[in-house]
């Protein structure tokens, strides 16, 4: 930016109020937690304006550090009082919160990273949607988080137990890993997974990466059609496809069978290969494979020399989003499936259902940790991908 | 279609411009040929259709796949919506009968159809159909199921009466022998008296003249045999008849002479005959006989019923999926507290529509905001949408059963923190809000990746150019910015759309009972009432919902630009 915005002190008066107005917010909660809100808006708010005038009037700037840092003692032992130790984590937390936010707003950092002529309005609307963005992401990730520590609890509940809230080590246990690891029914669960999503993953990336170089192609009679019938497995609703096919499956003896659930995940995993594969061969230069015939390379080869090698990223991508496909698949298996054929999902959904244990949790975090794997995986190709297209022409 | 692939309008050698201009050439001085002698165009059009072969030979194992997999199931499903011919196989006769019957007349029908019922049901009975017929008939009258249960027990009543008269007369009309021999050929005779355990059973063969004298009878004892043979695997010449021959043999008694019948057994055959002619004879009347059974078959509704689901096609499973009935003058809503999947179809609508707004309202500050900021804040912020894109639905669905419960996190929270009191937590799950909430956060990604991909594309300088020609920040973003985003709220708020309308396992888990969808009723059907028609029929009409959607989603958006993450 060509501009730089300096931080500028703000008026003492200002500092004071903002800070008093995030007291008083955080006093709401405190108040209710301890009988009185009215008493804790006016607490939060008195308490905080007088720190935040301490802070910027009567102590030196240079102080900022060792006045940071006593505003979380300050509040832990604060919060300890209310409430205990988890009372002092919170405390501790926000203690940091606010000391942070005093020199923020009171050093006038919070205008640095904007253009200066910006209004004070436009300056609080910027801060507000920024806000308010956070707080979506926060509701996209938090019950995802949340899953985690219940799945070291102690007891067979699906909830925090004082035990656990007081950090209390006796209130956490792996002993819902150690059934998830040696129940029958999970390990057999996970097993028929790793059974069925593989090779159904294997079926949907040949057929389809074949089809997405045959649609690539400029001159394919009824192109649009072809691709509405392909991508259609993606776009029909779970539950139809499932009842077709258990209709349909019947007659010919494949309800209840492996390759009867194998056929169905790997006609579900085909959209994304076809859509992540075509995806990639939009940026592929078909030069390179003209080249390559004209040095007398044969079809085969130069498939496997030229032509793989560069879309490979985006087959690994579709491959990855086929094999989660068929792994988290659950309506079809419910359907299609049988006893002895009962995938994880399926596991974790009849447990959901008659509310089982929280061995579903720990299966839940297992899970968790594995899509952090392929979702890692999956930006890594994307961007190599890119790299790729962005080195050949066109 | 893409411009860059619509082979109309790439400049440069390809096959068709250069068609094209042969084509021009022709028209100057001759055809212009190739290094081969043969002339350009030919050998250009050849090239072309070779490169279509090959393409379409790459995509034909996929597509036949697919075909097999998943449009054929599809199409089964569609079938099975219409299909109706469990009433007329199981009860041809009747069926057939009941063409003549007026249903609107208010009457019972008369006998020939209840001789038809009778030797229709009886048969069955014996293979085990009447109580699925029955099920069948109980999705559009109910009490039909126990009437055909108890109708299949009770018929051998019939066949009785005249049985115990003929064994009266003499014992071996109450034997396997004798009959055998009286209906069977010579040759099957023969072969049925030398078989032994472990061979193939001999195939039934009538004696040539007795279908001529005793046509009924030999019609039933033709089905008896084949019903032993494949059914049971008993030798038919060992087995009893059952009782429905004796009736049969009552009726061509009754109607026809059998003086003309020379063949073995003659002599009980004429006996018989004089017995059923003489005064005494005592005939049960099937009317009372099927009355006794159960009073029901008074009830002229319950043959309506039968005549309406006769023709091998039908129409009820869609009216029942629209709240309607037939009735002998034709489609009529059911009653007021019948009427449920109007009410369903409304609330899938509904909340799906819901779930669409609430996707909007979040997904636009967050795709603004990632698609402003620099590039690598975004894509560190992006991961936060992309992690529960990645992760498995069924995780997303506990956490949100954890979070949700009466006991769960949101609660304990709420009281720790003092906002409700502990005797007065929010209920959130088990119901509309608990679906809503839980799939508004599954399908959000949905909604953020194809609004981010719009609006990344969105250059800055056109809201740039509004303000400093003097637009408000509002007007700059209303008039500017927000109508170049709109087709990426379009793609994404149909693609949530189809996904919400036919989603099943999370409405299942925290839907409760006010809280589901179509689909829970689809699967409902599909695995606890067996009304497979009725789920194919809810399934179909879904399923045009969709397609319709999937139609406006291919004109709006376009397949082939379908993204994934980003």
């Amino acid at each position: 930016m060509a501009v730089e915005t300096q931080a500028v002190k703000k008026p003492v008066l200002f500092t004071a109020l903002v800070m008093g107005a995030f007291g008083a917010f955080a006093g709401v909660f405190v108040g209710a937690a301890n009988g009185s809100v009215p008493l804790g808006v006016v607490i939060g708010f008195v308490l905080l304006a007088a720190i935040a005038f301490a802070a910027m009037e009567l102590l030196d700037p240079k102080l900022e550090q060792p006045v940071k840092w006593g505003l979380v003692v300050l509040m832990a032992i604060f919060g300890f009082v209310l409430s205990g130790l988890p009372g002092a984590l919170v405390g501790a937390i926000f203690g940091y919160i606010f000391g942070v936010l005093i020199y923020w707003v009171g050093m006038g950092r919070y205008r640095v990273p904007l253009p200066p002529y910006l209004t004070a309005g436009q300056v609080m609307w910027h801060y507000s949607f920024r806000t308010l963005c956070g707080a979506i992401l926060v509701f996209l990730i938090t019950p995802i988080l949340v899953v985690m520590p219940l799945s070291f609890n102690a007891e067979n509940f699906f909830t925090f137990t004082p035990e656990m809230l007081r950090l209390d080590p006796a209130g956490y246990s792996l002993k819902h890993y150690r059934d998830f690891l040696t129940n029958s029914e999970w390990t057999s669960a996970v097993w028929n997974s790793v059974r069925i999503a593989p090779v159904a993953t294997f079926i949907s990336v040949t057929l389809g990466t074949l089809a997405a170089i045959g649609l690539s192609q400029s001159h394919v009679p009824g192109k649009r059609a072809i691709m509405v019938v392909l991508i259609s497995p993606m776009i029909v609703p779970l539950i139809i496809s499932a009842t077709g096919m258990y209709f349909f499956y019947s007659k010919i003896g494949l309800v209840g069978t492996y390759w009867g659930v194998v056929l169905a995940h790997a006609v579900l995993g085909i959209p994304f290969v076809i859509i992540t594969v075509t995806a990639t061969l939009v940026g592929f230069d078909n030069s390179l494979t003209r080249a390559a015939a004209n040095m007398g390379a044969d079809p085969v080869r130069t498939f496997f020399k030229v032509q793989m090698p560069l879309i490979l990223p985006g087959v690994i991508s579709g491959a990855l989003f086929a094999f989660i496909t068929s792994f988290d698949e659950v309506v079809v298996v419910l359907f299609i499936g049988s006893a002895e054929l009962q995938t994880l999902p399926w596991q974790m959904f009849t447990g959901l259902r008659e509310q089982i244990s929280p061995t579903i949790l720990a299966a839940a975090t297992i899970l968790v940790v594995i899509s952090i794997g392929l979702l890692t995986t999956v930006e890594m190709l994307r961007r190599r991908s890119e790299r790729l297209r962005g080195m050949s022409p066109g | 279609m893409n411009t860059a692939t619509d082979p109309d309008k790439i400049t440069g050698p390809t096959p068709d411009n250069a068609l094209r201009a042969a084509d021009a050439s022709d028209k100057k001085d001759g055809p212009v040929l190739a290094a081969d002698g043969t002339p350009l165009k030919k050998s250009l059009g050849r090239a072309l259709r070779a490169q279509k072969l090959r393409a379409l030979a790459m995509i034909a194992p996929l597509l036949i796949f697919v075909v097999l997999t998943f449009i054929a199931p599809i199409f089964d499903m569609l079938f099975r919506s219409v299909e109706n011919q469990i009433v007329s196989d199981t009860l041809p006769r009747t069926t057939q009968a009941l063409k003549d019957w007026d249903d609107t007349s208010g009457q019972v029908p008369g006998d020939d159809v209840f001789e038809a019922a009778y030797i229709d049901i009886f048969y069955a009975a014996e293979n085990k159909m009447h109580t699925r017929l029955g099920t069948r008939l109980n999705y559009e009258l109910t009490g039909v199921s126990s009437l055909f249960r108890k109708s299949g027990r009770g018929l051998d009543d019939i066949g009785e009466v005249y049985k115990d008269q003929f064994e009266d007369l003499d014992e071996n009309w109450d034997e396997a022998e004798p009959w055998a021999e009286l209906m069977g050929s010579d040759a099957w005779l023969a072969e049925a008296r030398a078989w032994e355990d472990g061979q193939p059973l001999p195939k039934f063969e009538l004696r040539e003249g007795i279908a001529e004298v005793l046509p009924r009878t030999a019609d039933a004892y033709s089905q008896f045999a084949a019903f032993t043979r494949v059914e049971e695997e008993d030798n038919v010449f060992n087995e009893e008849p059952w009782t429905l021959v004796h009736t049969m043999l009552y009726e061509d008694l009754a109607a026809g002479d059998v003086s003309g019948y020379t063949g073995p057994r003659a002599d009980m055959l004429i006996a018989a005959d004089a017995l059923v002619d003489s005064p005494e004879f005592e005939t049960a009347d099937l009317k009372a006989v099927f009355e006794d059974i159960d009073k029901d078959w008074m009830d002229p509704v319950v043959w309506q019923t039968i005549k309406m689901y006769s023709p091998d096609y039908t129409s009820g499973y869609f009216l029942n999926s629209v709240d309607m009935q037939k009735t002998p003058d034709g489609p009529a809503l059911r009653d007021e507290d019948e009427r449920i999947y109007g009410i369903l179809f409304k609330r899938t609508m509904f909340m799906s529509l819901v779930i669409t707004f609430s996707c909007i309202a979040l997904s636009y500050p967050v795709a603004f905001l990632l698609s402003n900021l620099p590039a690598r804040t975004a894509n560190l912020l992006m991961i936060l949408v992309l992690l529960p894109f990645w992760t498995s639905l069924l995780v997303r669905t506990s956490a949100w059963k954890v979070m949700l419960q009466q006991q769960g996190v949101i609660n304990d929270v709420l009281v720790w923190i003092g906002l409700i009191a502990d005797d007065n937590r929010l209920v959130m799950i088990n119901n509309q809000l608990g679906t809503i909430i839980a799939m508004t956060h599954i399908l959000l990604p949905f909604m953020i990746l194809p609004m981010y991909s719009v609006m990344s594309t969105i250059p800055p300088y056109y809201v740039r150019a509004a303000k400093s020609l003097g637009a408000t920040n509002w007007t700059a973003f209303w008039r500017v910015y927000f109508p170049q985003s709109v087709p990426g709220i379009g793609a994404g708020s149909i693609l949530v759309f189809i996904l919400a309308i036919g989603y099943y396992i999370t409405p299942e888990i925290v839907g409760g009972t006010t809280g589901t969808f179509i689909s829970n009723r689809i699967a409902y059907h599909i695995s606890s009432s067996l009304n497979w028609g009725l789920a194919a029929a809810l399934g179909t009409i879904l399923l045009a919902v969709v397609l319709i959607l999937y139609w406006a989603y291919d004109k709006i958006v376009g397949i082939d630009n379908v993204k994934l993450g980003g």
